[in-house]
C-alpha cells in the first residue's frame, strides 16, 4: 500500500467531501420538512443558505475528481469513485436545490397550511425525508442493501404523489378556490417526488461504484 | 485451465507451459489463448516473467544457458517445441521487436532487404517491392524515401524503431512480438507507434509487454497480468483495467505495489 500516499490521501479526502456533502444535503431536506411542518419562517430562509454551502461543496468535489482524473488517470476502483462522486454530486446538489425551492415557496404561501388541506402531504414528506436518509446512509455506509430499498421506497413516494395531485385537483375545483395555493400545493409535491428520485439515483450510483453496473447495463 | 476468450480464432495456444533459469522457477504453469488479429499486451512487474513469455513464442530463451521448458506453444495448432520445427523458419514467421531501436549498421534499404535476402531473395525488382512495402507498413516510407541508400544510423530513435518494424514486417511474419517497444521513445514517436499497430493487427497478431499500463489500456484487445511467475488473470483489456476478477491484480494496475 505504500506506492501511491499521496493518490490515496486525494481519494480519501474525495470521500470525505461527499461524506460532508451528503450531511448538508440530509441537513437540508430535514430542515425543510420542518419548516414545513412548523411554518418555520426563519428556518426556510436559512434553507436558501444552507443552498450556497451545498452548492460550493459540489464544485470542491467536480474539481478535485477532474485533478484527480488528469494527474493520476485512476482505473479500475479507483475510476469508479472518481467517476461515481462527479455523477452523484449532481443528484445530491439537485436535493439541496429543490429542499431550497420549497422553502422559497413556503415563504411565499399565505393561507391555510398545506398540512391541514391536503392529507397526504405530510405522509410524503416524511417518506420523501427518510429515503434521503437512506439514500445516504446507503452511499456512506456502501451498503447495497438499503440503497435496494430506498429505489422500493419510491414507489411508495409515486403513489402519494398521485394521490395528492387528486386532492389538489379536488381542491381547485371548488367554488372560490385557492387556485394559486392549488398551483403551490401541486408544485411542492412535485418537488417531493423529484427529490424521491434523486435518491433513487444515488443509490444507483452506488451500485456503479460497487458494481460498475446501473440496472443490470454494465457501465464500464 | 486454458482462459478461452471470445470465438476468435486461436493464433498461439499456450498449455501447462513451465520455464526454469537453473532451479529458478520463472514461468508457472501458464495457460493462454493469443487470437488472432488482435493485440494481446502483458503487463507485469519488473521480473515477474512477461518478457520471458514473450521470448519463449518464438523460441528466443533457447539460447540462454540452463533454460528448461516445458509444456505446450502451438502456433496454428503446431507444437513450436518439436524437434521437426526449424527455429530460423519459426522466428520468419514469429518476428520480434526489441526495447532499443536496432538498427543494422547499414543502408536503409539494406537493413529492409536483409531478411528477405537470408530466405533466398535475390532479384532486384521484388526486394525494391518488399523494402517499400515494409517501410509503408510501418508508416516511415515517406520519412526515409530520399535517404534509402544512407545508413540507418542516421534516423531518430522513434524512426529507428519504425524501421526495426519493418525490418520485422519484410519476411512477412504472421505474428509480432514486441517487448517494450516505445519505452525509449518520445511521446510522438510512441503515439505513432501505437498508432501504427493498430493498423497492423488487420494483417498481424500481436503480443507486447509494456511497463506503460495507459499504453495496454490504448492499444490491446487483450490484458494479461503476470506476477512472480505466475500468469494471475487473462481478459479483455476493458474488463482487466475495469473490473479485475484478482485483487492482485486490481493493487497492481492501481499502483498499490510494484
Amino acid at each position: 500500500m505504500a506506492a501511491r500516499p499521496t493518490f490515496d490521501h486525494e481519494l480519501e479526502q474525495l470521500n470525505t467531501d461527499l461524506i460532508r456533502m451528503g450531511a448538508l444535503v440530509e441537513e437540508a431536506i430535514e430542515k425543510v420538512v420542518s419548516a414545513f411542518q412548523n411554518e418555520d419562517y426563519q428556518l426556510a430562509k436559512s434553507i436558501v443558505e444552507h443552498d450556497r454551502q451545498i452548492n460550493e461543496i459540489e464544485k470542491i468535489i467536480e474539481s478535485r475528481s477532474l485533478s484527480l482524473m488528469l494527474r493520476q488517470q485512476p482505473v479500475a476502483g479507483d475510476l469508479r469513485l472518481v467517476s461515481t462522486a462527479l455523477k452523484v454530486v449532481t443528484d445530491m446538489e439537485r436535493i439541496g436545490d429543490q429542499a431550497a425551492d420549497i422553502a422559497e415557496l413556503i415563504l411565499h404561501i399565505k393561507g391555510p397550511h398545506i398540512y391541514e388541506v391536503v392529507q397526504h402531504i405530510p405522509d410524503m414528506a416524511k417518506n420523501t425525508k427518510q429515503m434521503v436518509h437512506d439514500a445516504i446512509r446507503a452511499f456512506v455506509d456502501r451498503d447495497l442493501e438499503l440503497a435496494g430499498e430506498v429505489v422500493r421506497q419510491d414507489d411508495t413516494v409515486d403513489d402519494l404523489f398521485n394521490k395528492v395531485k387528486a386532492e389538489v385537483v379536488k381542491i381547485m375545483k371548488t367554488e372560490n378556490a385557492p387556485v394559486d395555493h392549488g398551483i403551490d400545493f401541486l408544485m411542492i409535491a412535485k418537488y417531493l417526488e423529484r427529490i424521491g428520485d434523486h435518491a433513487v439515483n444515488i443509490c444507483e450510483w452506488l451500485e456503479f461504484r460497487q458494481t460498475g453496473t446501473i440496472n443490470q447495463t454494465r457501465l464500464l | 485451465m486454458t482462459e478461452q476468450v471470445g470465438k476468435e480464432q486461436v493464433k498461439i495456444h499456450v498449455e501447462h507451459l513451465n520455464l526454469f533459469y537453473g532451479s529458478n522457477h520463472a514461468l508457472k504453469d501458464v495457460n493462454m489463448d493469443i487470437l488472432e488479429n488482435k493485440i494481446t499486451a502483458f503487463i507485469g512487474p519488473s521480473g515477474c516473467g512477461k518478457s520471458t513469455f514473450l521470448k519463449t513464442l518464438n523460441r528466443m530463451n533457447d539460447l540462454v544457458p540452463n533454460v528448461s521448458i516445458d509444456g505446450t506453444v502451438e502456433l496454428d495448432g503446431e507444437n513450436i517445441f518439436s524437434p521437426r520445427v526449424d527455429t530460423t523458419l519459426l522466428r520468419k514467421k514469429i518476428g520480434m521487436v526489441f526495447q532499443q531501436p536496432n538498427p543494422f549498421p547499414m543502408s536503409v534499404y539494406d537493413n529492409i532487404a536483409y531478411g528477405p535476402r537470408i530466405h533466398g531473395i535475390r532479384s532486384k525488382v521484388k526486394l525494391d517491392e518488399i523494402v517499400e512495402k515494409s517501410l509503408r507498413s510501418a508508416a516511415i516510407f515517406d520519412e526515409v524515401k530520399d535517404r534509402m541508400k544512407k545508413s540507418a544510423l542516421g534516423l531518430s530513435g522513434g524512426q529507428q524503431q519504425r524501421l526495426c518494424i519493418a525490418r520485422a514486417l519484410a519476411v512477412e511474419p504472421e505474428v509480432l512480438l514486441m517487448d517494450e517497444p516505445t519505452s525509449a521513445l518520445d511521446p510522438i514517436s510512441t503515439l505513432k507507434i501505437e498508432e501504427l499497430m493498430e493498423g497492423l493487427k488487420k494483417d498481424y497478431t500481436v503480443a507486447i509487454v509494456t511497463h506503460n499500463m495507459q499504453q495496454a489500456t490504448r492499444i490491446a484487445d487483450y490484458t494479461a497480468f503476470f506476477l512472480v511467475g505466475e500468469m494471475v488473470e487473462f481478459g479483455t483489456t476493458e474488463q482487466i483495467f475495469s473490473m479485475p476478477g484478482d485483487k492482485r491484480t486490481e493493487d497492481y494496475i492501481t499502483g498499490r505495489f510494484g
